[in-house]
């Protein structure tokens, strides 16, 4: 009994000492959250009196949280959304503060054994919306194109739509998958299947090169392609806050935007913007 | 002496007030109630969320000022790269939520992520139904047998171990059930049945009737051996064979109990979220065809619910979703109640 009374009062007392700490919450994009986590690791290492806690779901679900005030800071793959400024704006009177932080190259990925190397941006639309459905009109197999898309909360599809689909829809039979890695997975165990994501996560599979019309050079996503824009699917990776760093959360963006954060960057496999 | 015997009888017979019996009886009283309350009020919320589909539509007045700009910190210089993500969406420009009227709610596209965003609710319906109809036609035929068999012909030790262990089978984490489907049944379906997709409705069917099996079973099972013994004791001792007995006698007497199993799988089945968003591909296509990727009603909810802003129109839409899950359920529960307790009961109590 004592024992317990003691250890009770132990682990009260430890609790007060942690309330000193600053905890940071970072939430949001799935594409991010590994390099958010070395991020953490790194400087949780360097700043003991810091605690950073990551989660991800998902750039939407990053903002949403935001916007709740369930975190202090959003990853997101893709820009703020008017109508989610509308609701920072209405619930905090702010517009939200963006940092970029990385440049990221998004692949295009068939499995191994697929003979087609190189796309246009066009061809790409077209297999998207549904209007190319056969590998063979492509100069591959005869079989039909099992297309691999992410859910809607995530940044990547945002993206993905605006940028290569021009804004149009996806066409309805594209399965969506709950992330970058569970896209990798299907491809990886489909031979017919395209799917679309960060360059950082893939492994075991097969990089598309990207043309920018039918007459340009195909370019394949590395660092110098990316950096140099000659690759042409690329994207800024954001932190969203709601006002102003001040304080810890100052210090820990301070950080990730100096040479040891970006470093960071590098060694994740996205491509630094400093 | 003899008032004071009297008086100690009267003791006797008259209960003593206890107050730990009391408190107990009206702690349960009160949970009970509570968990009454509990479902009146999720039902409550459920409604109230998807309500402002049906109000009309007023017009937003944005806050946002001309030439109010957002701030960027950390200052990092553009790079002219072709495209980049900072060209305005075609999203932001129109800002547009899309409305939820009855005629984008009965379309057949679900594009809730759209410049004009796509409410169309049947693909969702239609999947939901076909991955419950698959999962039902494979776990009934299966389950009943198996019931049939543990309550009629197996041996006592045989009983013992099966239905313990088929109920365990109904505690499966469902994560774990789709998990399964997805790296390994799909493969081997696809390998199979050369199926064009490897994640349809017919995988989703497939890992879905795991976990309805040991529902269908359990009740099915509880609903034969409840048929009276001088049932099956009368056509016994009338010349039938215990296989004649079983399926002409005794399995027609447990129809209503069986019926009852069989709706109550069901709405496991559309109901269930885990296992249809790990394994059947979730892409809403309109149509009948059972090898094509399919997304239910309650995949979308769980894909999508966390990541809607609180408010919006896509928000209200898959809280309506909610609500017709909910009624649905709801009433096949209701009808499988009504089938127990009035059919099962008449018929046992010989009217």
């Amino acid at each position: 009994m004592k024992q317990i009374i003691l250890f009770t009062i132990t682990a009260i007392l430890a609790f007060g000492f942690m309330e000193s700490n600053e905890i940071i919450t970072v939430k949001g994009s799935d594409t991010m959250v590994i390099l958010a986590q070395r991020w953490a690791e790194e400087y949780m290492r360097k700043h003991p009196e810091t605690t950073i806690q990551i989660t991800g779901g998902g750039s939407g679900t990053g903002i949403s949280a935001l916007i709740n005030g369930t975190t202090d800071i959003c990853n997101s793959s893709r820009p703020m959304k008017q109508s989610e400024k509308e609701k920072l704006k209405q619930r905090y009177n702010t517009l939200g503060v963006e940092i970029k932080t990385a440049k990221d190259g998004l692949a295009v990925y068939v499995h191994e054994s697929n003979p087609v190397k190189e796309l246009s941006l066009e061809q790409i639309k077209n297999i998207y919306t549904g209007k190319i459905t056969n590998w063979k009109q492509l100069g591959g197999n005869d079989a039909k194109i099992i297309l691999y898309s992410r859910e809607n909360n995530s940044g990547t599809y945002v993206y993905f739509k605006d940028n290569v689909l021009d804004g149009d829809d996806f066409a309805p039979n594209a399965q969506n998958m709950p992330g970058t890695a569970a896209v990798v997975n299907a491809i990886a165990k489909d031979k017919n299947g395209i799917g679309y994501g960060g360059a950082a996560y893939a492994k075991g599979i097969k990089f598309l090169k990207i043309k920018k019309d039918a007459n340009s050079i195909a370019y394949e996503p590395t660092t110098e392609n990316v950096k140099s824009g000659d690759y042409p699917i690329s994207r800024y990776l954001y932190l969203y806050t709601r006002s102003r760093p001040t304080g810890a959360l100052k210090e820990f963006i301070d950080w990730i935007l100096s040479i040891e954060g970006q470093a960071i960057v590098t060694k994740v496999g996205y491509f630094p913007v400093r | 002496m003899k008032n004071q015997l009297g008086r100690n009888r009267k003791n006797l017979l008259h209960k003593k007030f206890r107050w730990s019996e009391f408190l107990a009886e009206k702690l349960i009283t009160l949970t009970a109630f509570i968990s009454f309350v509990f479902i009146v009020l999720i039902f409550i919320f459920v409604f109230r969320e998807a309500a402002p589909i049906f109000s009309s539509e007023e017009k937003k007045v944005s806050l946002i000022q001309a030439g109010e700009v957002q701030e960027t910190y950390g200052d990092v210089e553009e790079n002219n790269s072709p495209i980049t993500s900072n060209q305005t969406s075609a999203l932001e420009t129109s800002g547009s939520e899309g409305d939820a009227s009855l005629s984008n709610l009965t379309g057949t596209e679900w594009q809730p992520v759209s410049e004009v965003p796509k409410y169309g609710l049947l693909p969702l319906i239609l999947g939901s139904l076909k991955v419950t109809l698959i999962a039902i036609f494979l776990a009934a035929p299966i389950a009943i047998l198996a019931a049939l068999f543990t309550a009629m012909f197996a041996p006592r030790w045989a009983k013992e171990l099966l239905k313990p262990a088929i109920e365990i089978l109904a505690g499966f984490p469902s994560v774990v059930i789709g998990f399964f489907a997805l790296i390994v049944l799909a493969t081997f379906v696809q390998n199979l049945f050369g199926f064009e997709y490897r994640l349809n409705a017919f995988v989703g069917g497939l890992a879905m009737s795991l976990a309805v099996i040991p529902i269908v079973f359990t009740i099915s099972e509880d609903a034969l051996t409840a048929v009276p013994k001088h049932l099956s004791e009368a056509s016994l001792a009338l010349g039938a064979t215990k296989w004649q007995t079983a399926l002409f006698v005794v399995l027609p007497a447990a129809t209503p109990g069986i019926f009852a199993a069989i709706l109550l799988g069901i709405g496991r089945a559309f109901g269930e979220t885990m296992i249809v968003l790990m394994a059947t591909g979730n892409a809403a296509i309109f149509s009948t065809q059972i090898v094509e990727p399919v997304r239910t009603m309650s995949a979308t909810i769980g894909a999508e619910m966390a990541e809607v802003v609180f408010g919006e129109t896509h928000y209200n839409v898959l809280f309506l979703i909610g609500a017709l899950l909910f009624l649905f359920t709801f009433t096949l529960n209701a009808i499988a109640e009504i089938f127990i307790r009035q059919r099962l009961m008449k018929k046992f109590s010989g009217n």
